[in-house]
């Protein structure tokens, strides 16, 4: 099973979760990622490439299937304004084995933040808007699982 | 050709896509990016600094000295920030 959605609305983990359950593997691992209010940040809005944005997103998960044994896989991210608190991203995977459902998510998020064509831009309290860079540390934790 | 742009590149250009006929001898994304920045302007904001631009061809990842023979749609942005 291979879920891959970019959506305006909000989701539910729990939902995802029970999904990724259903599938029977006994080990599921996810990773939510939620907007900070950081330094006055009251709005991100997040743009994407809608033409390439789920294919580089299937390409993702196909990826992680071809790594490890996996049962099931979930990609959700969200696009348009949010607020902080909101959750932003869910990843999940399921497998029959522990290690393997760990390491496909994590892969699953490190290769989702330099591999898809997201871009967040962040408005603040006192009206500065700025676009958020890209961190090297993301790059770092990317390069981790080869190409 | 069409050509994308995407955050502040866009926003630096005014537009978020184009058509454009480059001439001969406008090879890859780098020597487009060079004949759109002497338009002056926005393009020349937008492509002054090329470690902070990244490309698609037909919505593939490429770097900026992929030929661009073929290509239908280009698209022009900064390291992408999502997750």
């Amino acid at each position: 099973m291979r879920d891959v959605r970019v959506q305006r609305e909000a989701f539910d983990p729990g939902v995802e979760l029970a999904r990724l359950e259903a599938l029977g593997g006994g080990a599921v691992a996810s990773f939510t990622g939620l907007v900070r209010g950081d330094g006055g940040m009251i709005e991100m809005t997040l743009d994407h490439y809608p033409a390439m944005t789920l294919a580089a997103l299937e390409r993702i998960a196909a990826d992680a299937e071809r790594r490890w044994p996996l049962l099931g896989t979930i990609v959700v991210h969200r696009v348009g304004p949010l607020e902080p608190g909101d959750r932003i991203v869910f990843v999940g995977a399921a497998s029959s084995r522990r290690a393997a459902a760990l390491e496909a998510c994590a892969f699953l998020i490190d290769w989702l933040k330099t591999k898809a064509p997201f871009w967040k831009r962040e408005r603040f309290v006192d009206g500065r808007a700025c676009w958020v860079e890209a961190k090297a540390d993301d790059e770092a934790a990317a390069e981790r699982w080869g190409s | 050709m069409d050509i994308l742009y995407f955050a502040w590149v866009r926003e630096a250009i005014g537009r978020d896509a184009e058509t454009v006929d480059p001439p001969v001898g406008v090879e890859t994304i780098a020597d487009l990016l060079d004949w759109l920045a002497a338009r002056g302007g926005g393009y020349a904001e937008a492509f002054e600094d090329r470690k902070r631009l990244r490309a698609a061809i037909d919505q593939d990842f490429v770097g900026l000295d992929a030929v661009i023979a073929g290509a239908r749609e280009i698209a022009i942005f900064p390291p992408v920030t999502g997750g």
